[in-house]
């Protein structure tokens, strides 16, 4: 039996991960704006703010702080939750357009009266952008540590883009939870790209990372 | 009268804000060149209505949308002038026609309209006014509270003739 400590650890960690995602989900559920607004305006809020706590996981899983999960698994669960996150933000597009067309087309467009928009449409479009590489990698053969760093980079782009675009919407988000995501999003992001080293060009890989390609 | 368009979330916009309401009220400079037409506002035309019936209120009302009509120039105020008014608010939509109403300017150029109050919708609690009758050159206007608590917003126009 090991010690109680790293029986608990696990358990915190897990603990710790699910609170941090779900929390500003709940949090936005009690909004006071809900009252006011369509089935689809509510779920294309929460689409966006499911999508931004759901990019939290990301950089835990691609270095492995998870515990409990084999890197198989690990990448796996990567790739799945950035689907959902793809889904997500058109879920969030394409139901702020049936609200109204107008402010849609506007953001899009960069010729929005909010300056959120351009920096959800800049994330939007990063991610897009990932997602098309993802589809793409098997028929484009980029070197493994080509590929992370194009991965992170355009990850560096998404987060603090959604981080602004979220931060100066004044939405159903509540602002204490939407700081302290915003927070932990920035802190999981720097620490996985300090941890992974992306950009080394060769060797000194100081730990292992949990998303392996085969080289 | 004041327009205060900046608050603590919109800092950054703050130099876009001045200068998208720079033509309106207290920043017009009111020198030998005379007031220069109030220009639209970015978005500020979104989910318009042609045509909004002048009401006496929209809705069950409790939220005022004041402000005043000008002309270029020597700044003098348009009487009897049709203002379209318009916002997300606890009773609907921008593009529920229940949510639109228009009023006209009093001998002093002002306009006051009841309305029920706004909430933030698209990330700012804002609304939306209008001038397009015609005789001078058609302005949308998207003013943003300060803060979701206030009970009233302002828009100034400064219309240049056609």
């Amino acid at each position: 039996m090991p010690p109680l400590a790293s029986r608990i650890r696990p358990i915190l960690i897990w603990l710790a991960v699910g609170t941090a995602v779900l929390v500003p989900i709940v949090a936005a559920a009690a909004s006071p704006l809900l009252a006011w607004r369509s089935a689809v305006y509510i779920a294309a809020g929460f689409a966006g703010i499911i999508a931004m706590a759901l990019m939290l996981v990301q950089p835990l899983l691609a270095v492995g702080y998870l515990p409990g999960l084999t890197r198989y698994a690990a990448r796996r669960t990567h790739l799945w939750i950035g689907t959902a996150m793809v889904a997500a933000v058109l879920l969030h597009i394409v139901g702020l357009y049936v609200t109204s067309p107008p402010d849609v087309i506007d953001a899009l467009t960069f010729d929005s009266p909010t300056p959120f928009s351009n920096w959800g449409v800049i994330a939007m479009w990063a991610l897009f952008l990932v997602a098309l590489l993802v589809a793409l990698r098997n028929h484009i053969g980029v070197r493994p540590r080509t590929w992370r760093m194009i991965h992170t980079a355009l990850f560096s782009v998404i987060v603090p883009s959604t981080v602004v675009h979220a931060v100066l919407i004044h939405g159903t988000m509540e602002t204490l939870t939407k700081v302290a995501l915003s927070a932990f999003l920035i802190m999981a992001t720097l620490k996985a790209i300090f941890d992974l080293r992306v950009w080394r060009k060769r060797r000194g890989r100081p730990i292992a990372p949990a998303i392996v390609t085969p080289e | 009268m004041t327009t205060t368009l900046m608050n603590r979330r919109h800092l950054i916009a703050a130099g876009a804000s001045a200068i998208a309401t720079g033509m309106s009220g207290p920043f017009v400079p009111a020198n030998a060149q005379g007031l220069v037409p109030t220009r639209s506002m970015r978005g500020g035309s979104n989910n318009y209505r042609p045509g909004a019936p002048i009401v006496d209120k929209i809705g069950g009302g409790g939220f005022w949308m004041t402000g005043t009509v000008r002309r270029t120039g020597d700044g003098a105020p348009l009487a009897g002038r049709r203002i379209q008014i318009w916002a997300h608010t606890t009773e609907g939509y921008e593009s529920d026609p229940q949510s639109h109403g228009a009023t006209l300017t009093d001998e002093n150029g002002v306009f006051r309209l009841e309305m029920p109050q706004i909430v933030p919708a698209f990330g700012q609690p804002h609304g939306h006014l209008a001038y397009d009758s015609g005789d001078f050159e058609t302005v949308f206007l998207r003013p943003v509270m300060a803060s979701v608590k206030q009970t009233s917003l302002e828009a100034h126009f400064v219309l240049k003739p056609v």
